[in-house]
């Protein structure tokens, strides 16, 4: 498809994302395996938008990895649902700011089912009334966090200190975009450029001097699968589609991954360590691996917020390399440290993928 | 018109995601399940529109119904509008409300789900809860995984977390007030009486395999599903 083309589609995908005033809902997985995101989020949106962001200390889990683990009965998940959106009513807010795909795509499919069968809401409402004697509206806005990124992507251009764009030649930086699946292929009407050609990423990595990688297996899964990747017996099905990813991309020499999901950039990382220790093969240069990072981690890392405040050092394959292509400044030596410098030792290398540290004691 | 089939049609999911299938395997071409599994979600919808109850209850008894990993690529595609994942979210629902998952292999491991995220969200508010769960089950997550683990609060805190605190944070201890509403949704939803199914369900089964059935992780049967691989769910 042409240029024009693409253009013309991108149109059609252009959905309302809320200026300000947002009800943040956090994501179970990233608060576990990568909260540094999550806390830049709040921070970029505070403090270098001027924004108001509001955290219910109430909330709690949508269900979602429950629910999609098919443990969690549709009537459950949507009357914790309606909860949140309850905890959102009374606070005064009605812009809802999701920081997971996978809710996201559930809110989208609660209002989307509501929408179709207004009695499935009304039987909803009675539940929520017997269960807790709350009382809700529906959302005037959804949008996920990384909607709010994309909307205010040349506002955080204009401060930021670096780009994607290798120091030492001055070329734009090879970026993969992974969108997690539930962010647009379900209700494709409700992501940023729709579920072919997504937009929410592409136009960050290109409003900040990247240039995006377009490889066959773009669109793959990362092999997830709730059920498929948190039973043991399982988990070929999530490393095989990770695999998959990254023996398409791999030609392309991707300097590094941008994703939107919660579990996608944690599984595109680890399954890289997986596959070395397994098949002996790593897929960046010279025996490392493609580093992997949320929107937020690349928006702080560009505004110049020190990388290990980010989170960067809670990753198995190494961020440095990237980090030096564009010149960011940090201090190696404070990648393991926690609050007050306090010692918290250091990781063991891996057997094959080349670490940062394990580059560090060859060269000593 | 099969009673099994009629059960399917009082789940919302199935009413949204099942109409008259073409059988033109676009959903199948798309399926990240199909590439791996030996699975085919043309085929699974083809079984459901037969409407016959042998058939669906075949079905329900079966692996096939558990390979799917719901990324829902087929929603986007299906020139049809039908939605294979939700149809097989309704399969798996009924399969589970009668009992029959227990019959599979990969049905069997609802309860390895129903107690670690089921447990995590009840207990925590939470669908994860980390602290503890290191590489001997997640061998994958690596050494700097088990770098966390071992300074799991510290690293936490380091990257601003409030975690087992008061008020808003990540991973912050959700009010006692806050638990007990959700668990009243169970109650009041069908989610305890999914739970309890699974529990039920997976004890007796555990009898019939002759495996040691206890609480928590730590028994025989638990273990099993967690791990057992027949090695014969794979394309050739």
């Amino acid at each position: 498809m042409n240029i024009e083309g693409k253009k013309a589609i991108w149109k059609d995908y252009q959905k309302d994302i809320a200026d300000d005033s947002y009800f943040y809902v956090r994501s179970c997985v990233r608060q576990n395996f990568l909260p540094g995101s999550e806390t830049t989020f709040i921070r970029i949106v505070r403090e270098e938008l001027g924004k108001d962001i509001y955290e219910h200390p109430c909330h709690t889990t949508c269900t979602g990895i429950g629910y999609h683990g098919d443990i969690v009965p549709v009537d459950t998940m949507m009357t914790v649902v309606a909860r949140q959106f309850a905890l959102m009513t009374e606070a005064g807010y009605e812009n809802l700011v999701p920081s997971c795909i996978t809710s996201f795509g559930i809110y989208t499919e609660v209002l989307d089912t509501w929408h179709h069968f207004p009695e499935v809401e009304a039987r909803v409402r009675e539940y929520l009334r017997m269960a807790t004697g709350r009382e809700f509206k529906i959302p005037a806005n959804i949008a996920h966090a990384s909607d709010i990124i994309y909307k205010f992507r040349k506002e955080i251009a204009t401060k930021a200190m670096y780009k994607l764009i290798n120091k030492n030649t001055g070329k734009p930086l090879k970026v993969v975009e992974h969108i997690g699946c539930h962010y647009s292929k379900m209700f494709p009407e409700k992501g940023v450029g729709g579920a072919e050609y997504p937009y929410v990423l592409v136009g960050m990595i290109e409003e900040w001097g990247g240039e995006v990688v377009d490889y066959p297996e773009r669109r793959h899964c990362c092999g997830f699968g709730f059920r498929q990747y948190l039973v043991q017996a399982n988990r070929g099905f999530s490393i095989s589609c990770s695999r998959k990813k990254f023996e398409s991309m791999q030609d392309y020499e991707p300097d590094m991954i941008i994703t939107n999901c919660p579990g996608c950039p944690m599984f595109l990382d680890k399954w890289q360590y997986a596959i070395s220790e397994l098949e002996g093969k790593t897929y960046g240069k010279d025996g490392m691996g493609i580093p992997v990072f949320t929107y937020e981690e690349v928006a702080g890392m560009l505004l110049g917020y020190d990388p290990w405040d980010l989170g960067m050092q809670v990753h198995q394959v190494a961020v440095e390399p990237l980090l030096d292509k564009i010149g960011v400044s940090y201090d190696a030596s404070r990648k393991y440290l926690g609050i007050n410098n306090k010692n918290l030792g250091q990781p063991k290398s891996p057997n094959v993928l080349v670490t940062a540290k394990s580059l560090l004691s060859e060269s000593l | 018109m099969g009673k099994l089939f009629d059960k399917l049609k009082e789940d919302v999911r199935f009413v949204e995601g099942f109409t008259a299938c073409i059988n033109c395997g676009t959903c199948t071409a798309i399926c990240a399940a199909a590439e791996f599994y030996n699975y085919d979600p043309r085929l699974l919808v083809d079984t459901v529109q037969t409407q016959n109850d042998d058939y669906i209850e075949a079905l329900l008894k079966s692996n096939t119904i558990w390979y799917c990993g719901e990324c829902m690529s087929c929603k986007t595609r299906c020139p049809r509008g039908n939605v294979p994942g939700l149809i097989v979210m309704a399969l798996r629902s009924l399969s589970q409300d009668l009992g029959y998952f227990v019959e599979s292999e990969k049905g069997r491991q609802q309860l390895f789900i129903k107690r670690v995220i089921g447990g995590w969200i009840l207990n925590f508010g939470y669908c994860l809860y980390l602290e503890g769960i290191g590489t001997d089950m997640y061998a994958e997550q690596g050494p700097v995984w088990d770098w966390r683990q071992k300074n799991w609060s510290d690293v936490l805190a380091r990257l601003g977390a409030n975690y087992k605190g008061e008020g808003p944070g990540i991973l912050r201890k959700i009010p006692a007030e806050a638990l007990d509403e959700i668990r009243r949704i169970f109650e009041v939803t069908g989610g305890k009486v999914r739970f309890d199914k699974i529990e039920e369900s997976s004890e007796k089964k555990a009898k019939e395999m002759n495996l040691k059935f206890g609480d928590g992780t730590d028994n025989e049967y638990f273990q099993h599903i967690f791990s057992y691989d027949n090695q014969n769910h794979n394309k050739e």
